[in-house]
């Protein structure tokens, strides 16, 4: 059990040539939780698309004790669990139930392990109810919660979110920000908002430009307004 | 996490790109039907086709190593033309024995193959350039000069505006897919589920794609009739073509005429 | 590139002329017709609906999934189209999607454009509808004669287009029908089962999601006969003929032939340069010769003209602004 991301001199540009991670280096510890912020275009997207393998960049990346490798791909995807910005991407089964099983499923997990897992990962999500739901109806608040879902199934050792509070209304935020206090799982949050990442994660790390500006305590971080500003931040 | 590189317009200041798209498409278009008219085997007619696409690629500042790339994605259909080499009578070049039977490969049979193969490569070649040359919204006047009805050419003109927006949605529902796609650690088990359940799977994608695609229509329908549209398609008038450009068009049009008279002749 | 094509987008060069053109007069009156009918059948969604449709067959083609080892399953659209929209609708779409392909991407040539459209657009779609509606009816209108209807109406679109093909490609003598009609009709009579399973995982989604949507494909009573019949003619023909002309190459030999006879013809009937020139070299090689020396002129022009044209752009560019 390693429960740990390291990434080491992580560069990477895109297709089209533009640079979106130069020599990025950070190192997450089991069971920390830590926010990623930084304005549009800084890379943090790009950065968590590195931790599952979608995207390869030159350096190193090391997940839950294993290299981010071809080799590795799918026992790391098992063990990291990543969830995109827009939950309609992600929910692309039919009915809740489907989408909930499909990680397990296709770990070839037998059927009454997988039911297990489903209920347990809706459970934890508080949405138990919700099994036999269709996906399309679901308000973005309850997308978000069910795409939490589809990857807790799997039982990865890591979390890593991409803006889970984007375009929620306040009572579905503060329920999704209760929700992450109580996961116990390591945990990556890509985030604007700040008010959250000061609630819920003792460390901040800022990125702008592709690079690590700035690694450190939140509280600490946060009363550094010159630094919040030179990167597009706002105190909250 | 864009797939604009979809689109293959190169924005370059070349006199191709200047070119009228209406003069550029029916060239092209002229071009392709003088190939596909010369008959097999005549070489010399070949040597000076390439020549003048070569001549279009180097002119539109595209890099002719770009074109021929892209030229090369045609060439996997050339294996359905191989067989001609063997089954077009004629005296055997090589014999190849293959098992019980014996292949001939024939005089004509080489020489219809290859014809087919050029002619094939060198119109791909202009496709290529007239695509390259040519942003969208001018592909678009040029159809409608060439008298394509305006409902088509609307439907033309909304599937490239939602392409890019729902290639985009595909690839992030790929992505998600991949991202949930995993491998236990408990020994002795097989990933990937049963063929019919990725099947479904994929199958459950594309419905969502179609449905979201069908609400957002419902969407861009309301903001068409925000802005007054009742059903009809109504569309400025196209601007007249300049001097130059009938002067290119004609001259372009001569001398693919010309070839081809000197293809027969020979 | 993600997006792979199909085996079924036929290049330029591989249909003859008269092919050629042919189906391109067959595909004008089809979509002509099929725009007088969607103007006044359906409303005035159907622009913004036929558009984003055919951007989500698109970019539905690019969705796979592995079937073995390598190689993987793609969608053609057709037969969900035709659900989905009805034929008429569908036929236009599709034109739309074969049309972006081939004009932007080269996917399929542009003179041989009406062939495919007729193949994909027209037989894709007639036959679609025409099995579609022949398993629902035969169900009752019960939820299993959607799903089996959907995957039987997909595959037999692959398999009847893949068929059609073939004898396209044997009329124009680029491949013999004795090969290509069991070659394409086997690698797409795989291929078409793809198409059904992805078809019917998307009308699965349909119908829990929207299963409204499943009934507007229904066809008035006049029009839709017509779909059906000329569906039902087009997949017996092409099952009929197919076999035939693989069994017995030589009745499609011998127009290929007459063709290739004909084109070779034509060579020596407007010959009018003696046939040496030049004691040891041929007409012909000479010609080549010339046109390459010409052809080399032509290139050589173009490079020096995009060169001086750069060069004075880059001077008017360093010229001082006043």
């Amino acid at each position: 059990m390693h429960h740990s991301i390291v990434v080491e001199d992580l560069s990477f540009s895109y297709s089209d040539g533009h640079t979106a991670l130069r020599d990025v280096s950070l190192s997450i510890q089991p069971c920390e939780k830590v926010a990623l912020v930084g304005p549009n275009g800084a890379g943090k997207s790009t950065l968590i698309l590195h931790l599952n393998g979608i995207l390869k960049g030159q350096g190193r990346v090391h997940v839950c004790g294993l290299d981010v490798t071809d080799k590795n791909l799918a026992r790391v995807r098992a063990m990291v669990g990543l969830v995109f910005q827009a939950p309609d991407d992600q929910l692309f089964s039919p009915t809740v139930y489907d989408d909930v099983a499909f990680g397990p499923l296709y770990q070839g997990l037998p059927q009454s392990e997988v039911e297990q897992r489903v209920q347990e990962a809706l459970a934890a999500v508080h949405m138990s109810d919700y099994a036999r739901r269709v996906s399309h109806h679901l308000s973005v608040g309850e997308k978000k919660r069910i795409a939490i879902a589809t990857v807790l199934s799997m039982k990865p050792e890591v979390l890593v979110l991409d803006e889970p509070t984007a375009g929620l209304d306040p009572r579905a935020r503060r329920s999704l920000i209760h929700l992450l206090a109580e996961l116990p799982l390591t945990m990556l949050v890509s985030t604007h908002d700040m008010l959250m990442a000061r609630e819920l994660f003792p460390r901040l790390v800022i990125m702008d430009e592709g690079k690590v500006v700035a690694d450190g305590p939140t509280q600490a971080l946060m009363d550094d307004i010159e630094l919040l500003e030179a990167h597009g931040l706002e105190r909250p | 996490m864009h797939a604009h590189f979809l689109d293959p317009y190169i924005q370059r200041a070349s006199p191709i790109h200047r070119l009228d798209p209406r003069i550029k498409l029916v060239l092209a278009i002229a071009f392709i039907f003088t190939t596909a008219l010369t008959p097999p085997g005549a070489w010399p007619a070949y040597v000076l086709l390439f020549s003048m696409v070569l001549a279009v690629e180097l002119l539109s500042d595209l890099g002719v190593g770009y074109v021929l790339k892209r030229a090369v994605l045609a060439l996997p259909f050339v294996l359905a033309a191989v067989p001609v080499l063997f089954t077009l009578g004629g005296p055997a070049l090589v014999s190849l024995p293959v098992g019980r039977w014996t292949l001939e490969l024939s005089q004509p049979g080489l020489e219809r193959f290859l014809s087919i193969a050029l002619k094939s490569w060198i119109s791909v070649q202009m496709a290529i350039v007239l695509a390259s040359s040519t942003s969208f919204p001018d592909l678009l006047v040029a159809m409608r000069a060439i008298r394509i009805p305006r409902l088509l050419v609307s439907v033309f003109g909304l599937m490239w505006r939602y392409l890019f927006v729902l290639a985009d949605e595909t690839l992030r529902l790929m992505r998600a897919r991949t991202a949930r796609s995993g491998q236990s650690d408990l020994p002795g088990l097989k990933t990937g589920g049963s063929l019919l359940w990725r099947a479904r799977i994929t199958g459950g994608m594309a419905g969502s794609l179609f449905l979201r695609g069908i609400e957002r229509s419902d969407r861009i329908y309301m903001a068409m009739v925000s802005r007054g549209y009742d059903g009809e398609v109504r569309s400025l008038p196209l601007p007249a073509l300049r001097p130059t450009h009938w002067l290119v068009l004609v001259c372009g049009l001569g001398i693919l005429v010309l070839l081809l008279l000197l293809a027969y002749l020979v | 590139m993600l997006y792979s094509p199909e085996p079924m987008h036929i290049p330029d060069g591989f249909l003859s002329v008269l092919v050629s053109i042919l189906l391109w007069v067959a595909s004008i009156l089809v979509i002509a017709y099929a725009l007088r009918r969607v103007s006044r059948d359906l409303d005035e969604r159907k622009i913004p609906l036929m558009g984003v449709l055919a951007a989500a067959i698109f970019a539905g083609q690019m969705l796979n999934f592995t079937v073995a080892g390598g190689t993987s399953g793609h969608l053609m659209g057709a037969a969900i189209a035709t659900i989905l929209l009805g034929p008429w609708a569908a036929i236009l779409v599709l034109t739309v999607v074969v049309g972006v392909q081939a004009l932007i991407f080269q996917d399929g040539g542009l003179l041989v454009l009406g062939a495919n459209i007729f193949n994909m657009g027209v037989i894709g779609v007639a036959v679609s509808y025409m099995a579609y509606q022949t398993v629902l009816r035969l169900s009752g209108g019960r939820k299993w004669g959607i799903f089996a209807g959907g995957f039987i109406a997909a595959w037999l679109s692959i398999f009847i287009a893949a068929l059609a093909v073939a004898l396209q490609l044997a009329l124009s003598g680029t491949s013999p029908a004795n090969l290509a009609v069991p070659t394409m009709g086997g690698i797409h009579a795989l291929i078409g089962i793809g198409e059904g399973l992805i078809t019917l995982g998307a009308l699965a989604f349909i119908y829990a999601v929207r299963p409204d949507l499943l009934s507007a494909g229904k066809e008035s009573r006049g029009s839709g006969v017509l779909v059906w019949v000329v569906g039902l003619l087009i997949a017996l023909g092409l099952a009929i003929a197919s076999p035939l002309a693989s069994a017995h190459p030589d009745g499609l030999e011998w127009v290929a032939e007459q063709k290739g006879f004909l084109d070779a013809a034509q060579g020596p009937l407007y010959s009018i340069i003696p046939d040496y020139v030049f004691p040891g070299m041929s007409n012909e090689a000479l010609a080549t010769i010339l046109a390459g020396i010409l052809g080399a002129l032509i290139v050589f022009g173009a490079a020096i003209a995009i060169a001086y044209a750069r060069r004075s752009r880059q001077q008017t560019d360093q010229t001082p602004e006043p």
